[in-house]
């Protein structure tokens, strides 16, 4: 109700500020221009914060950067709370009543359904999870299941798929319950809501990376710190399609609904929910595939499955063989994704005619259940419970042999362009450290004002306060010459994301076949774990920032790419028509037309751009790029809380500060939506 | 509706059987096997292993003799060292089967906490300290003396070291000192944190191809000296008086460092429960040489941790035959 209060009383407050830009288009005086947009008042109020700040600031600590009078020493707290958990983990009764039941209660699910899994043999698993593609989402997505776990097979791979599985079983339904009831709470409730968002937002914005640490802490190394840690990451987009479906339900249905006299509670489980469940589903489909994306970072706490042979192989550096571990990812990715997708889209639909009785509803589940029992007692009849060692085609030879060749041919001395080391260290000498020298040589209060002003300009006074805020808060840890170095580190690689990203993302949406050859590749590069691509990029462009930066790359590309394409498609056709038949050349539409009108979506690919290559700029402290990433890894490796802990927070104030800087303007829309 | 109703009934049966199921009392945060261990009533032992990949032949072995010929199924978490421990002593590893030396942990979980106990010698000694490779060794003979390190800061110099020459160090989870080493000695060298093992070993085979000079912090036993020959730089002389005041204060630290009996430690409850495996996995006893044999094989022929014990073993009847119990 509230949300249809609110929508009638911002149109009146659009109409002034229309008329006054037409007023000023008549009488275009600079004076008047200034003192009526918008942004110029902004600037101006920056500009007297600054000049009483700034003179004060330097006249009590001259030096650029940031002041240690303004720092706190938190490490030896945190020390000391490290040393507090492991003494007391055996006897304290917060670990015993209630982490450690935590604990066992993830360890009990997760084996449960490992050992289902096993029951079942890899016949009955293959036959359970086609049959089951088919009956939710048709033939097609049933073929391409089929097809991905013989593969998972082939690859010989069975035994930590079906790890990763359990374990994803468990996050996800954790994630799932945790964010539906979240959502549930900001749906019906709006101060809920409200209070809700900035959470949500925050545990979106944190890299994965940066709370490992205190999870491992509390919960050990294993498969309960994993599950945590990937509930986390999970469980935001779930809470919020969740809120978002509860809200937009139809008023008329609700209103309908309450005059036959039901109850609130009839009125949820009869209406509110069924009408949300194509978010609802949408929300488990995200759920999965964020969790699939932290299965390997998962197992650099002792996650196992899959993501430990990922691990394990980077460690002889042996590429074809993590690829051999990454294709499973992707492939249940690829599964679980089409299944919930096509479940999704089907909702709507009427049920199915025709076809004889026994292949809708009950029956046909209970065929299903008979299927899959018969095909596992005849797969067990038939030998092995895990995949048949014999059945496996080894793919590590040829696709290392691959890289040797890439190496050797692209590494250095290649005519004109010059080889791939080559880039890394222009790239190094070029960009990089003349970014980071400049960002580390600006004096802090710069620093602080350059954010406020850039997150005001783009948002509201919250937005810049919250931004500023960030960004003090990593000086007031005591890492600002770090944070400004990945902070340089993510600008590099955002920029040079953009400009790819944009150039193509124009390109794929002229041409629909360009789109359509790019859909794979781009699929493949969204959920293909990262790790997998950190050492070829060591062995392309050497130790240092620069693999970072392309791991990083490649990462970011595939949304920015996607998001600039769908935003230009959306482009209104009339306008794009209108513009045609006034003679304006493709270039011309491109500019004036579509670019303008695409506005939100290239700030949202701006923004995701951000976020994903800071993610994995992070994930670069393991090929050598230092700063804030190193110490992460650092403090996972010594277990040292305090150096981890510290640049985990720093990590965490930068992402908000990005996060706030480039926050497109369509959020604060779509509260109202 | 009331399909519900039973949905909703079913689902708090279920936790509750999950409550009763981990016990209503007090959950003990040292029993926490994982949870792919002993599924179907096998006997599995989950052993961890580190990232370099001495230790992954050390677990490839053991876990190749005590699948064929123990019968246990054995599980591999990959782990760093010092969260290792910690898996240790909560029982989610029953193993560490190649410890360089952490006085920190020894204290607190042998001594104080006794929930892991030492599992005896490796029988491989690790010797960590920095190398230049030979070829650039082989040409100027003097680089081997740290005192001259200075005169090739220039040409260890890459685009990461910032002007000064680059030593480079691997994975944040090895013992170093470098930072110390650097500043005490006062050579004009940056370090660069590879980051990870793989990383550092992905670069110095890049370098050894171009036959670019370069310094590395670097270890024995390791494989990599097979395929890029290297040689040790001497740092000034280790003593235990340096080392004992490094321990102090590990901003002073200025010699060389120790050689160390790799140690192999296992769970407390595992030494005692452990079976077989227990026994066998104290039992385990092997050289350098052995090690090196193994790890060549994993690391620069491709084979699969598996195939490459399977390879050892079979050649080497005589050494293992005396690790079964």
């Amino acid at each position: 109700m509230s949300a249809t209060a609110t929508r009638p009383s911002t149109d009146p407050a659009t109409e002034p500020a229309a008329t006054g830009t037409a007023a000023d288009e008549t009488r275009p005086s600079l004076l008047s221009a200034v003192v009526h947009s918008h942004a110029a008042r902004k600037l101006a109020v920056l500009v007297v914060i600054a000049a009483v700040l700034v003179p004060l600031a330097h006249a009590k600590w001259a030096s650029g950067s940031w002041p240690d009078a303004l720092t706190v020493d938190v490490s030896e707290p945190l020390g000391k709370a490290s040393d507090w958990i492991i003494d007391n983990r055996d006897s304290h009764w917060i670990f015993l009543y209630f982490f450690g039941h935590i604990s066992n209660v993830v360890i009990i699910c997760v084996r449960a359904v490992y050992v289902v899994l096993l029951t079942l043999g890899w016949a009955g698993v293959t036959a359970a999870s086609t049959l089951v593609a088919w009956r939710v989402a048709g033939v097609r997505v049933a073929v391409t299941t089929l097809v991905s776990f013989a593969v998972c097979g082939l690859l010989g791979m069975w035994v930590p798929t079906m790890q990763t599985l359990a374990l994803m079983a468990v996050a996800v339904t954790a994630s799932v319950v945790i964010g539906g009831l979240l959502g549930l709470a900001g749906g019906l409730s709006e101060r809920a809501f409200r209070a809700l968002r900035p959470i949500l937002d925050t545990m979106q914005v944190l890299p994965a990376f940066a709370y490992l640490l205190p999870v491992v802490l509390i919960f050990g190394i294993g498969v309960p710190g994993a599950v945590l840690a990937t509930v986390i990451y999970a469980a935001p987009p779930m809470a919020r399609l969740t809120a978002l479906g509860l809200r937009g339900a139809d008023a008329g249905v609700l209103e309908a609904v309450a005059s036959l006299g039901a109850t609130w509670r009839q009125r949820l489980l009869s209406a509110r929910l069924p009408l949300a469940r194509k978010e609802l589903l949408l929300g488990v489909n995200q759920a999965i595939m964020m969790a699939l994306s932290m299965a390997v970072i998962a197992s650099v706490i002792g996650g196992g499955g899959l993501g430990d042979r990922v691990y394990q192989a980077l460690s002889s550096v042996d590429v074809g063989k993590a690829l051999a571990a990454g294709l499973p990812i992707v492939l249940l990715a690829v599964v679980m994704d089409r299944t919930t997708a096509s479940a999704g889209e089907r909702l709507g639909e009427p049920p199915a005619e025709g076809g004889p009785r026994l292949l809708r509803g009950w029956p046909a589940w209970a065929g299903v259940g008979v299927i899959t029992v018969a095909v596992t007692l005849v797969g067990r009849l038939a030998g092995s419970q895990t995949w048949p060692t014999g059945w496996t085609v080894p793919i590590e030879e040829p696709v290392n042999q691959f890289k040797d060749w890439m190496v050797d041919h692209l590494y250095t001395g290649v005519p004109v362009v010059g080889g791939t080391a080559d880039w890394a260290s222009d790239y190094v000498k070029w960009i990089l450290d003349p970014l980071r020298e400049g960002l580390q040589g600006l004096p802090w209060y710069a620093v602080l004002l350059i954010v406020a002003t850039l997150a005001w300009l783009i948002g509201t006074w919250a937005t810049a306060l919250t931004a500023t805020a960030a960004m003090a808060a990593i000086g007031v840890l005591g890492v600002w010459a770090p944070s400004m170095d990945t902070l340089s580190q993510v600008l590099a690689a955002v920029f040079v994301t953009l400009v790819l990203g944009f150039a193509i993302g124009i390109a794929a949406a002229r041409s629909t076949r360009l789109e359509r050859l790019l859909r794979p590749v781009l699929d493949v590069c969204q959920t293909m774990p990262q790790f997998v691509y950190l050492i070829p990029v060591v062995a392309l462009f050497g130790v240092g920032r620069a693999p970072a930066a392309a791991a990083a790359i490649v990462y970011a590309l595939p949304a920015v790419i996607r998001i600039t394409t769908q935003g230009l498609r959306n482009v209104d056709p009339a306008a794009l028509e209108s513009a045609r038949s006034l003679g304006a050349t493709q270039g011309q539409q491109l500019r004036q037309v579509q670019l303008p009108l695409a506005r939100p979506a290239l700030l949202l690919a701006v923004n995701q751009g951000v976020v994903l290559v800071l993610a994995v700029v992070i994930i670069g402290g393991l090929v050598g790029s230092g700063a804030l990433g190193y110490d992460v890894v650092f403090g996972l490796a010594q277990g040292d809380l305090a150096t981890g802990l510290v640049a985990g927070a720093a990590i965490v104030c930068l992402g908000l500060m990005l996060d706030r800087v480039t926050q497109p303007t369509s959020r604060r829309d779509r509260k109202g939506a | 509706m009331a399909r519900t109703r039973t949905r909703l009934l079913m689902a708090a049966a279920g936790i509750a059987a999950v409550f009763t199921a981990t016990g209503c009392g007090a959950a003990d945060m040292t029993k926490q096997s994982s949870p792919y261990a002993n599924v179907g009533g096998a006997k599995s032992v989950t052993l961890s292993v580190q990232s370099w990949v001495g230790a992954q032949s050390n677990v490839a072995v053991a876990q190749y003799l005590l699948e064929h010929e123990l019968g246990y199924r054995v599980d591999t978490v990959q782990v760093d060292e010092v969260p290792a421990w910690d898996a240790l002593s909560q029982d989610r590893v029953d193993a560490i089967l190649e410890d360089w030396g952490h006085p920190d942990q020894e204290q607190r979980y042998v001594k104080d906490k006794k929930t892991i106990v030492p599992g005896g010698g490796l029988g491989v000694t690790g010797h960590i300290g920095w190398w230049v490779p030979k070829y650039f060794a082989d040409a100027h003979p003097d680089v081997l003396d740290w005192k001259n390190l200075n005169t090739y800061a220039k040409t260890f110099k890459t685009a990461e070291s910032g002007g000064k020459g680059q030593l480079l160090d691997g994975s944040p989870s090895y013992v170093t000192n470098d930072k110390a080493l650097v500043k005490n000695l006062k050579l004009n060298y940056q370090i660069v944190f590879a980051g990870s093992e793989a990383a550092q070993i992905t670069q110095m085979k890049q370098f050894a191809k171009a036959k670019k000079p370069f310094l590395a912090y670097w270890y024995e036993p390791q494989w990599l000296f097979n395929q890029v020959p290297m040689v040790e730089v001497k740092l000034p002389k280790y003593t235990d008086k340096c080392a004992d005041e490094g321990a102090k204060d590990p901003d002073s630290f200025d010699c060389a460092y120790p050689t160390t009996p790799l140690q192999k430690y296992l769970n407390a409850d595992f030494a005692k429960k452990g079976g077989k495996a227990a026994a066998f996995l104290k039992k385990f006893h092997w050289t350098k040489k052995d090690q090196n044999e193994v790890s060549e094989l994993i690391a620069s022929q491709g084979m699969s941790p598996e195939d490459a014990a399977k390879k050892w073993v079979e050649a080497h009847p005589d050494v293992w035959k005396k690790w079964l119990p």
